[in-house]
């Protein structure tokens, strides 16, 4: 499997980046490396052994229904781009 | 143009916010109401290297709906990010389940035009609400409250088994049942701890394959779901009349305007690049814990309605009206330790309360009437205390001030008058003043006796007992 310039455009479209053709052409380039050296891992025997989503033999992390002390609303805000009202203020996305 | 051309496909995605007092993820509160961006934390924020820490309540809640709705429990379970930007979504992610969700396969069973059908749920997960967007200037910004992201959510997926809008909101009526006997919801539409989107499509009759689908989004009640069904429905039906062909797209539905209209910019292919989420481990559902969340599952309606129905004898649909709210089945139940009459109990809330109700657009909770009060009176009907008519004024006194019936009986002077003696004066009275009309029931008019007892009761204040006036009055016209 090898990615190619349209694999690029389109995850770039997905993640909201604008590309230059050079940049395209770099990142098709170092993509295909990376998964190149990710297909080493297909040398490798895995009949009989269950797949797994976590490195840790951890399960059922779980914590109790309890409300905790929210941030204060001047820290809350400390990261908006803009604000108004209390509220984070941005761009409309037009539907 | 006609739809009985095609058959309807209607598949029901639900959404219902379960009541936990914090957030799936933080422990921040959830509570609706409060001022914009005071439930938030570094977590629900979605600042980078924190560590959500799962909700159990929020998973046995899921656990027990999922069970109510005949689903098979997963051993295991995980969660995934799906993947998208939207002002709404701090992380750019939406923690969801994917391929692993809480339940599969289940089902509920809806009653249309009399007849039972059983609908297919397809699955049944856990995830997280967004946030609130306000438009502002002109449309050009939006504000963005936080508070509601991180509010477990399950999503509900139905199988494309429902094919009309009625069945569709019959689906809802009953899903908001069951969700609110489990108390695991408010399931209030209005305030969005209800959402429905509906996938909609036609096809001609015997056809095997689907036909395209529309994606309908923004119907905020019962009705609208039923309604923005139905004009989707005569849309897509013109469309392929005129030999068009059905776009697949998100439309939403316009409430006051009556009408379904295309959202550009979503018809992007979705593409949410589900992976599993690398801060949260699997949860192993054991079968011990199975059974535990599984006895506090409470009797769901279809039982409560079959127990109505042999228990008490009330017909079908009384026992169906009576069961499809919670607290209206509690309150039922609750006037029948006050009184046997349970068909008595079942008019007054079916007639007088739902009708108060409904035309006031007033909940049950709006109400100051008991179960008790209810009982109370209608034992107060039986004794002869009341006439059924008075009883009509003491409900209504009821509604409002919550008073006990005994006490409102008292203090506005209702007791029914038994008293022969003083009903014969009035009655004597009236006969003297309605010369005509004893003539016309002594030349054979039997329906003049009725406008004679109007009278005596209209003297008596309501009071008079109706089954003594009707006698005295015969006597007294034979000249008894």
């Amino acid at each position: 499997m090898s990615i190619t310039a349209k694999d690029v455009q389109h995850v770039a479209k997905l993640a909201r980046l604008n590309l230059t053709p050079e940049e395209e052409e770099m990142f098709t380039g170092q993509l295909n490396a990376i998964l190149q050296y990710a297909e080493k891992l297909n040398e490798l025997d895995t009949e009989g052994v269950e797949p797994t989503t976590h490195v840790l033999h951890l399960n059922n992390v779980m914590r109790d229904d309890e409300v905790r002390e929210s941030l204060p609303i001047e820290k809350v805000l400390l990261n908006a781009p803009d604000e108004e009202d209390d509220q984070f203020k941005v761009p409309a996305v037009l539907e | 143009m006609s739809t009985s051309k095609y058959e309807t496909v209607i598949g029901l995605e639900v959404h219902v916010e379960l009541h936990t007092n914090s957030k799936i993820f933080c422990g921040c509160s959830t509570s609706f109401g409060a001022p914009p961006n005071t439930h938030t934390c570094p977590i629900c924020l979605g600042h980078p290297g924190v560590l959500p820490v799962l909700n159990r309540q929020a998973v046995e809640y899921a656990m027990k709906a999922a069970m109510a709705l005949n689903c098979t429990i997963g051993d295991v379970s995980k969660f995934d990010r799906k993947n998208y930007f939207y002002p709404d979504s701090p992380k750019a992610y939406q923690i969801s389940q994917y391929d692993q969700p809480i339940g599969l396969n289940g089902w509920i069973d809806i009653e249309v035009d009399g007849k039972t059908k059983r609908i297919g749920i397809t699955r049944l997960h856990l995830e997280e609400d967004a946030g609130k967007l306000t438009h502002v200037d002109g449309g050009y910004a939006s504000l963005v409250d936080f508070n509601r992201v991180g509010t477990p959510l399950i999503e509900i997926v139905s199988e494309p088994e429902i094919s009309s809008p009625e069945e569709a909101k019959a689906y809802l009526e009953k899903m908001r049942a069951i969700m609110q006997y489990c108390e695991v919801s408010d399931v209030k539409m209005e305030e969005g701890s209800l959402r429905c989107d509906a996938n909609i499509s036609l096809r001609p009759w015997g056809q095997k394959e689907f036909g395209t689908k529309a994606e309908l989004k923004n119907m905020n009640s019962f009705r609208g779901v039923q309604r923005g069904l139905e004009y989707e429905q005569y849309r897509q039906a013109e469309v392929l009349d005129e030999g068009g062909v059905i776009v697949q797209e998100t439309r939403r539905w316009d409430e006051a305007q009556g009408k379904t209209f295309s959202m550009r910019g979503k018809e992007e292919a979705h593409d949410y690049r589900y992976f599993p989420d690398p801060d949260l481990v699997t949860v192993h559902i054991s079968e011990e814990w199975k059974e535990a969340v599984r006895a506090t599952i409470p009797e769901l309606p279809d039982a409560r309605k079959a127990r109505y129905t042999s228990e008490y004898g009330l017909p079908e649909y009384d026992a169906g009206v009576i069961t499809s709210s919670k607290v209206l089945a509690d309150f039922f139940e609750d006037s029948l330790n006050y009184t046997k009459d349970a068909k008595a109990v079942a008019n007054w809330i079916m007639g007088d309360l739902l009708g108060y109700l409904n035309s006031n657009n007033l909940e049950l909770s709006d109400v100051k009437i008991t179960g008790q009060g209810l009982g109370e009176m209608i034992g107060l009907i039986e004794k002869g205390t009341i006439s059924s008519k008075i009883a009509k004024t003491v409900f209504k006194e009821m509604l409002e001030s919550g008073k006990n019936p005994q006490q409102i009986v008292e203090e506005k002077g209702l007791v029914q008058i038994s008293d022969e003696g003083a009903i014969k004066s009035i009655v004597e009275q009236v006969v003297a003043n309605n010369p005509q009309s004893v003539e016309d029931y002594k030349a054979g008019k039997q329906k003049a006796i009725g406008f004679l007892v109007g009278q005596v009761m209209k003297e008596s204040k309501g009071k008079a007992n109706p089954a003594l006036v009707n006698k005295l009055l015969v006597e007294v016209l034979n000249g008894e």
